[in-house]
């Protein structure tokens, strides 16, 4: 009896736990709000799965409990039961797998208007590169990463003269327009993960990866490290702004070129050959 | 040698005079054995009985309480993680032991608890005894497996005391973060971490190859592979997917100490590692996660699938009542079993590997998730109309549906690539885990040791300090890691030393925390009383009668028991049945043994298994 109502109330108490605790999503900030419903579709499917079950374990308890006197029913197999039993599950997981393969398609194929951001991760922090007005990244490579060149660009690729870089953990990015995030590393995994944009993707040395979303709503959101990276995993935080219009160009023109920077470390140095010289 | 000799038992010269022995009746005959009978090797002396013993079910012993030992580690460190996690202003930790203990946790409580229990301990005690053999096919090469072991273990605890401690990479141990600076032990924990499993891998697979040709070839006879119970079956599948799935592990685990001694590049590509170039290049760090996860995928079956065999048998023997659908549950085995090969790489959904992976990684996930429902099908359908007897075996069994059911139903989420996108690295993940695969085979793992303790030491344990253990562990367990999902979907990362005050995170996310700790602290300590009465009932506990819960498996038709070396006496048991005819219309008893000839039951209407 005991067991029986045990297994009952774990159950009621796990749906009314979903319903009113007070732990959820935070609200979406990307389109990736069909993310959302796939797992919400798959709590209806897997959570009336989870609620029938536990009950007819319940009432098995409580209606079959032992008596010496009674004797089980001998009924070693019933073919039909269980093949019927086998369709259903395949269709209920055929209804859950279509939807999410459908929305798998749509994350991985970035469509043709998504600028792109070049996401650079460290031990243990977050800096931007964004491609500047011919809308094209430099190439990269980390054996010229020095204190003049903190991005690795080659310096012959005229690419990267105006590529704008961000030496900051603030990235601003615009809303309602679709940005293509290349996730770059130069140490160990990393993974770019702002919770209420939803998307995901391991940052690999020696490799670019990326995805991509379009922010739907201005605000300022927290970036975490996802995958884990070393003593510092826990602390690697950064921000993420989604503007609009207006206020992304003010931040955008406040940023440098690769060229200016070259233009200026030079322009140290010389100062201090100067000094040095006087 | 002479000595050893005058030992042997009788029974191996007279097989061939038994199988044509004219008193029989017909319906009773029994195919010829076709190998003579093991001659068996026999202690004599004090170090040869109870050190390097080479008697199975010692050695199953052994394995176990060493399993056990380790595992206590492991739970400790969890206590240690979940303070710092719940209190992180006490400063108990630095972040460098926290992520030493996260590591050390995970890989102690799935390889060295989980693996070194259901397969070394439950294998070696059972499968001798439930196939009706008089021992392992090879006695020796089983006592070197079980000392492989030990050293394995030993060279895993010695990296707490090397300078640096013990490697902080995550269980996974994913280059390139393993062996460069910047994680605890990059040079000295993780080097004994990889020697440590290379040990285990090798010793695992004298014990494997074992498991697998005594089952193969040492079974009683009349005992065909579709009579077998499905502990045996699980065990059994589970050896055979560990035979494939290690040697990915041991290569991994080679390349990669090869990488960090040698400076070779299999797993490393041209990386700067706190300011400094280093030498390495053109290798890839995702080469190490395919070989980790065809490995380490099939290892959740690996723990799994022993776990489904011993529920199976333990629902039936207490509800009384024919396992349901036998032939579907042994294809369902078999089946998971193949198809684990074939999934990996949804752990590896944003790694970075090709995006198009994705569609095909899904889709055979969320098909092992039929065979597996089957599989939960036909444990509630062995309920139904049953006559169940709430003995701590079936509590836990019980507590085991439910566990596994809930996280069963949250690997449909993971699998599912796009949910999986949300979710992944967060707490949702470490909750489904230690649901499915931590929780649940653990308690089936309780259940079986209340069950079987009888078997191995004659005594029952005892009932109400099992009983508050139960409730303890699966209402305490449940109480952890069912809210721990929502953490989850709040998007709080794994592996977070500190959450801070981040903005998205409200304080109740915090409070959670703390609720979640003290269950931990409370489970834990729940876990004193099973040591207590385990060892206590050895002595202490009620004398048990010869077969207590009444089943039909051999195990329990041993002519002595506890069964004696050799197991069987003078003559091996001969099987006329399957071991699940219990209720049996017309039979006197609620339940056949195997080895009881279909002379003596005239009456019962059995279907022929």
């Amino acid at each position: 009896m005991i067991v029986a109502l045990s297994i009952f109330l774990i159950t009621i108490g796990s749906i009314a736990f979903h319903f009113w605790s007070p732990w959820w999503w935070t609200e979406v900030a990307s389109n990736w709000g069909n993310m959302d419903d796939t797992i919400l579709l798959t709590f209806w499917i897997t959570g009336a799965v989870f609620v029938a079950i536990c009950f007819f374990v319940a009432y098995c308890v409580w209606k079959f409990s032992y008596k010496k006197e009674r004797r089980a029913e001998y009924k070693p197999e019933d073919k039909k039961l269980e093949s019927r039993l086998t369709w259903a599950t395949a269709i209920g997981v055929a209804a859950l797998l279509a939807p999410g393969l459908v929305v798998w398609n749509q994350y991985v194929t970035v469509p043709e208007n998504a600028y792109k951001v070049e996401v650079f991760a460290y031990q243990w922090g977050w800096k931007y590169r964004l491609p500047g007005e011919d809308g094209k990244l430099g190439k990269t490579d980390i054996k010229y990463i020095n204190d003049d060149n903190p991005f690795g660009l080659i310096i012959e690729d005229p690419n990267g003269k105006d590529d704008l870089l961000v030496d900051a953990d603030e990235l601003h990015v615009l809303k309602d327009r679709p940005v293509k995030f290349e996730l770059r590393t130069i140490d160990v995994l990393h993974n770019f993960y702002v919770p209420q944009f939803r998307g995901k993707m391991d940052m690999v040395p020696g490799i670019i990866t990326y995805y991509w979303l379009t922010p739907t709503r201005v605000g300022d959101f927290e970036v975490l490290c996802a995958e884990y990276c070393g003593t510092g995993h826990y602390a690697m935080r950064g921000r993420v702004i989604v503007d609009e219009e207006k206020d992304y160009k003010k931040w955008e023109a406040k940023q440098v070129t690769f060229e200016k920077m070259l233009a200026k470390s030079k322009e140290n140095d010389n100062l201090q050959l100067v000094k040095k010289e006087k | 040698m002479s000595d050893e000799q005058d030992h042997k038992l009788e029974a191996k010269s007279d097989y061939v005079a038994d199988a044509s022995s004219v008193s029989t009746p017909d319906i009773d005959s029994v195919p010829d054995a076709e190998l003579p009978d093991q001659e068996l090797y026999h202690s004599h002396s004090w170090w040869t009985t109870y050190v390097f013993s080479q008697d199975a079910k010692y050695i199953g012993i052994q394995y176990a309480l060493t399993a056990i030992g380790t595992g206590l580690l492991g739970l400790v460190l969890s206590w240690l993680m979940r303070i710092q996690l719940a209190f992180p202003g006490l400063g108990w930790l630095e972040p460098s032991s926290y992520y030493q203990f996260v590591t050390m946790h995970g890989m102690i409580m799935v390889v060295y608890l989980l693996t070194a229990l259901f397969l070394g301990g439950f294998g070696n005690l059972l499968i001798p005894l439930m196939c009706g053999a008089r021992d392992m096919a090879f006695p020796y090469v089983n006592m070197l497996s079980y000392w492989a072991f030990v050293v394995a273990v030993l060279v895993l605890l010695a990296s707490f005391f090397v300078p640096g401690g013990p490697t902080g990479a995550g269980w996974t141990l994913y280059p390139p973060q393993a062996i460069t600076a910047g994680t605890p032990g990059y040079n000295g924990g993780i080097i004994l971490m990889l020697i440590s499993l290379i040990l285990f891998v090798a010793g695992f697979t004298m014990g494997g190859l074992n498991y697998i040709i005594t089952v193969l070839q040492l079974r009683a006879r009349g005992m065909t592979l579709m009579r077998m119970p499905l502990t045996i079956w699980g065990i059994f599948t589970a050896t055979v997917l560990a035979m494939f799935a290690f040697p990915a592990l041991l290569v991994g685990c080679l390349m990669m100490t090869l990488d960090s001694l040698l400076g070779t590049s299999f797993f490393m590509p041209a990386m700067v590692s706190l300011g400094e170039t280093l030498t390495h290049e053109g290798g890839s760090p995702i080469l190490f996660q395919h070989l980790f996860w065809f490995f380490g995928h099939p290892e959740v079956y690996i723990v799994a699938l022993p776990a489904f065999g011993i529920v199976s048998d333990l629902l039936s023997v207490h509800s009384r009542k024919t396992i349901f659908g036998y032939r579907m549950m042994v294809w369902a085995i078999v089946g998971i079993g193949a198809l684990s090969f074939f999934v990996w790489a949804h752990h590896m959904y944003v790694s970075g590997m090709n995006p198009w992976f994705g569609f095909f990684f899904a889709t055979t996930t969320l098909i092992i998730a039929v065979p597996t429902a089957i599989k939960v099908y036909n444990w509630i359908l062995t309920l139904w109309r049953g006559n169940i007897q709430l003995s701590l075996p079936m509590l836990f069994s019980l507590g085991f549906i439910v566990t596994f059911l809930n996280g069963g139903l949250t690997g449909l989420f993971l699998g599912n690539v796009t949910v999986d996108v949300p979710l992944s690295d967060t707490y949702f993940v470490v909750a489904h885990f230690h649901m499915v695969m931590g929780i649940a085979p653990i308690l089936v793992i309780f259940g079986a040791i209340y069950h079987w303790y009888p078997l191995i030491t004659g005594r029952m344990m005892d009932e109400t300090l099992g009983k508050i253990h139960f409730w303890i562990t699966f209402l305490g367990s449940y109480a952890i890691y069912f809210p721990m999902h929502y953490q989850g979907f709040v998007g709080v990362p794994r592996r977070y030393f500190e959450i801070y005050d981040s903005p998205y995170i409200d304080t109740s996310t915090l409070l959670l925390n703390k609720f979640i700790t003290i269950a931990v602290l409370i489970v834990g300590a729940a876990q004193l009383l099973f040591l207590y009465n385990l060892f206590a009932s050895a002595r202490l506990g009620k004398k048990s009668e010869k077969n207590p819960w009444k089943a039909n498996s051999l195990e329990w038709q041993t002519p002595q028991m506890p069964p004696e070396h050799g197991n069987w006496g003078k003559e091996l048991p001969k099987v006329y049945r399957w071991p699940y005819d219990f209720s049996v219309p017309g039979a006197k008893e609620d339940y056949i043994p195997q080895n009881q000839p279909p002379s003596e039951i005239i009456g019962a209407k059995v279907e022929k298994t």
